[in-house]
């Protein structure tokens, strides 16, 4: 009998100890916001376009994280809802269209600078900051930090703002993926190869 | 100096050397072209700016381009002549991608710039002269790394602070065909040993290694007499390696001399190496003991279709086609380019318009298939390869692969090539950078061995630049995060700086309110004690403190109003039970102006209505009786202001009733009804000035 109440009297005996040490943690290491909404915002591309019909990147992580669909964000397109799909554990769902099509080549926002008459509303427009300019001067574009969102164009009481794709240099040109051609595949005229190997060298 | 311990890298391949064509003759001196194609971004980094015009004279070793900013190079003009255009030119480059060119139209003369024509920018006594001064000289003579990737020599050579052991001097030259760093070693021996003294007293490390294929064994005499010559034999060894392609990768090479392997992601910098080609070794010395920039260089042109296989010293940016031309280019022989795949944006015409002869620049191996004969030669164009059809086959369709692992035996980096080629078909670009694609240093090897013929190497050059393009997306993101959250800040800052001047405003106001209250209690009092108050005689201040006196004519008109508001609902109400009745009878033409069902609605607006006007009611009596009543004394001015404002109202009524009338307006009866109650008014005010004038007599 005293066995048993002694089993009893120091479960409860450790019950309370633990007890205390994660009422300790729950108060000391207490997560302040929701931990999923950053890994979501870490996968949206950023843009900050507002094409998901939320007011930048981080409204709509929030929202995802509340039950919003995933498939909401044409910049980001099939990769992101597939990221997205992954760390939500949901299944990956078409772009919805209703936003926006996924464009093909990344674009860049262009100032026709003659042009500018200096109203400052693309600066106001722009999420990022990425126009540099003041009242009756110039405005230029920082082509590096434009995330070819759209939003300058519209406000543009003179229409000089063109999105142009980001221009292919020799810093950001990569090679091709070569055709995924198998000899099962018919024959075409051409070979996959274009680097030589020499094999039948005499 | 003690004997080399060499070592060995794992994989590699002996492919079939091709070396003994180009090596009959010795070097030629190529005849000047009439035009230069000279492009400023030949280097890794920056391109250079452009510093001369259309229309300028140049010089022979000119600068024409200044290097902008740390990592670029120099570029100067190759010839005297005159510049003829400054445009954009398709570049000697696997995307076929165009960039700035200088395009120079020789004279002829080939006249050095005065300066170094009479030696005035000779270092002499370079092993004596300051390190600055040297990386200076290297840079302003714009010099790169000849051995192919064309990194500029004074970026590495700026090892300020960092411990160099050992100068690694990279003659291996493992690629098949090319023979120009041998033919170099072997003519220009004591230039070139010269060139690595300088380096070596740069870099301050304790010795250097010279390593050569067995594969050049006149070469390595060559440069062994140079070395005595020099007498560097303690600081110097040249060291003859096994003959396996790819030795001459930097950290390949590293490694077989020194048994150390530069880490992942790493540079040779970092276990305190640095490695330079021998072609560089020598255009450092003709830079430093010469003072001329490098507008030349050492170029092996071979293959089957060429007649006379061998190396020449050609300018930079010579058209390739007056190499060709020079070195006897059998068409008739050559490999069509119509049999191969197209590479780069800027060559798919080149797959379109067929029959154009296939040639390469670079090795068979690592090199590349120009598009055209007429772009020029860079500073690190080490070989023209115009192979034959027999020579260089077209590659037969890619099969499955098979597993057979031969790419793993052959990889010289200890990579997985088969995990990398599934990983990059698939594009999962996470799990290719986590199997170490950014080790791949591209050789080919693994292509070359894979009895699918498939071609992996390529796989691997698109996975790495996928990789690189989506990390520099996310570092896009990353900093667009950052700079909308910067702004969203600044906005709520403002916003919050606003409602806080806002606030402090209001806050201003108030106190000035309470103080001139303050001030207006005071002064009554004051009046007060003064004795001299007179109560019937109400100041300003007086009026500012008592509560407002209640005014009247306003109930009353209130009053009024809600009267009015009772009637019509009443009306309404009664209306809508008529109709209701008149529906319940079945009399359904009745107009029913509003749903039977609001009733309820209007019943309520009755009632609220109607204790409205009995507060109002109540409020009034209370007034009047309360309220001292304030008699206005009625003039006799009073009344005929009155009168003659109502004249003028009757008058426009007029005017408006008569437009009315001739436009057969449909507000004629309301107009008629309007002035009829204005004449009724006019009439009373008459009356009411008939009655004063007779109350004042």
């Amino acid at each position: 009998m005293s066995s048993i109440l002694i089993a009893i009297v120091l479960l409860a005996t450790l019950a309370i100890i633990f007890g205390a040490i994660l009422g300790f943690a729950a108060v000391r290491f207490k997560v302040e916001g929701n931990p999923i909404v950053d890994q979501i915002d870490h996968l949206l591309p950023q843009t900050q376009c507002g094409q998901c019909s939320y007011p930048g990147c981080k409204p709509y992580a929030e929202a995802i994280a509340a039950g919003e669909k995933i498939n909401k964000c044409p910049p980001g397109g099939e990769s992101t809802i597939i990221a997205l799909a992954d760390l939500l554990g949901v299944e990956p769902e078409p772009l919805d269209a209703e936003h926006g099509a996924e464009k093909d080549v990344p674009m860049v926002a262009i100032i026709r600078e003659d042009e500018c008459i200096g109203c400052t509303k693309c600066i106001q427009a722009c999420p990022i900051d990425a126009i540099m300019g003041a009242a009756k001067q110039m405005h230029t574009v920082i082509t590096d930090e434009c995330t070819g969102c759209d939003l300058c164009v519209e406000p543009c009481p003179v229409d000089c703002i063109d999105m142009v794709p980001i221009a292919t240099t020799l810093q950001n040109w990569h090679w091709d993926k070569p055709d995924d051609l198998i000899a099962t595949t018919e024959k075409p005229h051409e070979t996959p190869h274009e680097t030589p190997h020499e094999k039948e060298v005499h | 100096m003690q004997p080399i311990t060499l070592h060995s890298f794992s994989g590699g391949i002996h492919p079939q050397e091709n070396k003994h064509q180009s090596t009959q003759t010795p070097i030629t001196v190529l005849p000047l072209p009439s035009q230069l194609i000279v492009p400023v971004g030949q280097h890794i980094g920056a391109p250079a700016d452009v510093i001369v015009a259309v229309g300028n004279r140049v010089l022979k070793g000119q600068l024409i381009a200044q290097p902008k900013g740390f990592v670029s190079a120099a570029i100067h003009a190759p010839t005297s002549g005159k510049i003829v255009a400054i445009e954009q030119r398709e570049l000697p480059h696997s995307s076929g991608l165009q960039g700035t060119c200088v395009i120079i139209d020789s004279d002829g003369q080939d006249t050095w710039l005065e300066e170094i024509a009479n030696g005035s920018r000779a270092i002499a006594d370079y092993l004596e002269a300051d390190n600055e001064v040297l990386i200076n000289r290297i840079r302003d003579c714009g010099i790169t790394g000849l051995g192919g990737a064309g990194f500029p020599t004074s970026v590495k050579m700026a090892v300020n602070g960092k411990n160099i052991e050992t100068l690694i001097i990279n003659g291996a030259e493992c690629e098949p065909y090319i023979t120009a760093d041998d033919k170099l070693m072997q003519e220009r021996a004591l230039e070139t040993m010269r060139g690595i003294q300088i380096l070596l007293k740069l870099t301050a490390a304790n010795h250097c290694l010279i390593g050569i294929e067995d594969n050049k064994p006149a070469a390595i005499k060559a440069m062994k007499e140079a070395l005595h010559q020099v007498h560097g034999e303690h600081f110097i060894n040249v060291v003859s390696i096994p003959t396996k392609y790819p030795s001459g990768g930097e950290k390949q090479l590293i490694e077989i001399l020194t048994g150390k392997e530069v880490p992942s992601g790493g540079i040779p910098a970092e276990i305190g190496i640095v490695c330079q080609n021998v072609g560089t070794c020598e255009a450092v010395y003709r830079a430093v003991a010469e003072g001329k920039p490098l507008i030349s260089r050492i170029t092996t042109i071979t293959g089957e279709s060429i007649e006379q296989p061998q190396n020449v010293e050609v300018l930079i940016g010579t058209p390739v086609k007056h190499l060709l031309d020079f070195a006897g280019f059998k068409q008739e022989k050559s490999l069509f380019q119509k049999f191969w795949h197209s590479i780069g944006a800027g060559s798919d015409n080149s797959a379109a318009s067929a029959a154009k002869p296939r040639i390469i620049m670079g090795g068979p191996m690592m090199g590349f298939t120009l598009s055209s004969d007429e772009l020029p030669i860079l500073k690190s164009s080490n070989c023209i390869l115009a192979p034959s059809q027999k020579e260089l086959p077209a590659n037969d369709v890619a099969s499955a692969c098979i597993r057979c692992g031969l790419c793993t035996e052959a990889c010289p980096a200890d990579l997985l090539p088969q995990q990398l080629y599934w990983f990059s078909k698939s594009g999962e670009l996470d799990k290719a950078e986590q199997h170490n694609i950014a080790d791949c240093i591209e050789c080919g090897a693994c292509s070359y061995v894979c009895p699918s013929q498939i071609p992996l190497v390529q796989y691997y050059r698109h996975t790495k630049g996928a990789i690189k393009e989506e990390r520099a997306a996310q570092d896009k993101s990353n900093r667009s995060k950052i700079r909308f959250e910067a702004r969203q800040d600044r906005l709520d800052r403002e916003a919050a700086e606003k409602e806080a001047k806002r606030q402090a405003r209001a806050a201003a106001a108030e106190k000035a309110q309470a103080a001139k209250k303050a001030a207006a209690a005071k002064a009554a009092e004051e009046a007060a004690k003064n004795g001299d108050a007179n109560p019937d005689e109400s100041s300003p201040a007086q009026a500012a403190v008592k509560p407002e006196p209640v005014d009247l004519d306003k109930l009353q008109k209130q009053l009024d109003a809600a009267q009015a508001g009772l009637k019509k609902s009443m009306d309404k109400v009664a209306e809508l039970k008529a109709a209701a009745a008149a529906e319940k009878n079945g009399d359904t033409e009745a107009p029913i102006e509003a749903p039977i069902e609001n009733m309820e609605v209007f019943e309520k607006a009755v009632a609220t209505r109607r204790d409205k006007v009995k507060l109002l009611a109540l409020q009034l009596a209370e007034a009047k009786k309360s309220a001292p009543v304030v008699k206005k004394e009625i003039t006799r001015d009073d009344i005929e202001k009155k009168l003659r404002a109502q004249q003028d109202r009757i008058d426009k009524t007029k005017q408006r009733f008569e437009l009315a009338q001739e436009q057969g307006s449909e507000t004629l009866p309301a107009l008629q009804k309007g002035l009829d109650k204005q004449m009724q008014k006019l009439k009373e005010l008459e009356e009411e000035l008939a009655q004063f004038d007779k109350a004042g007599a």
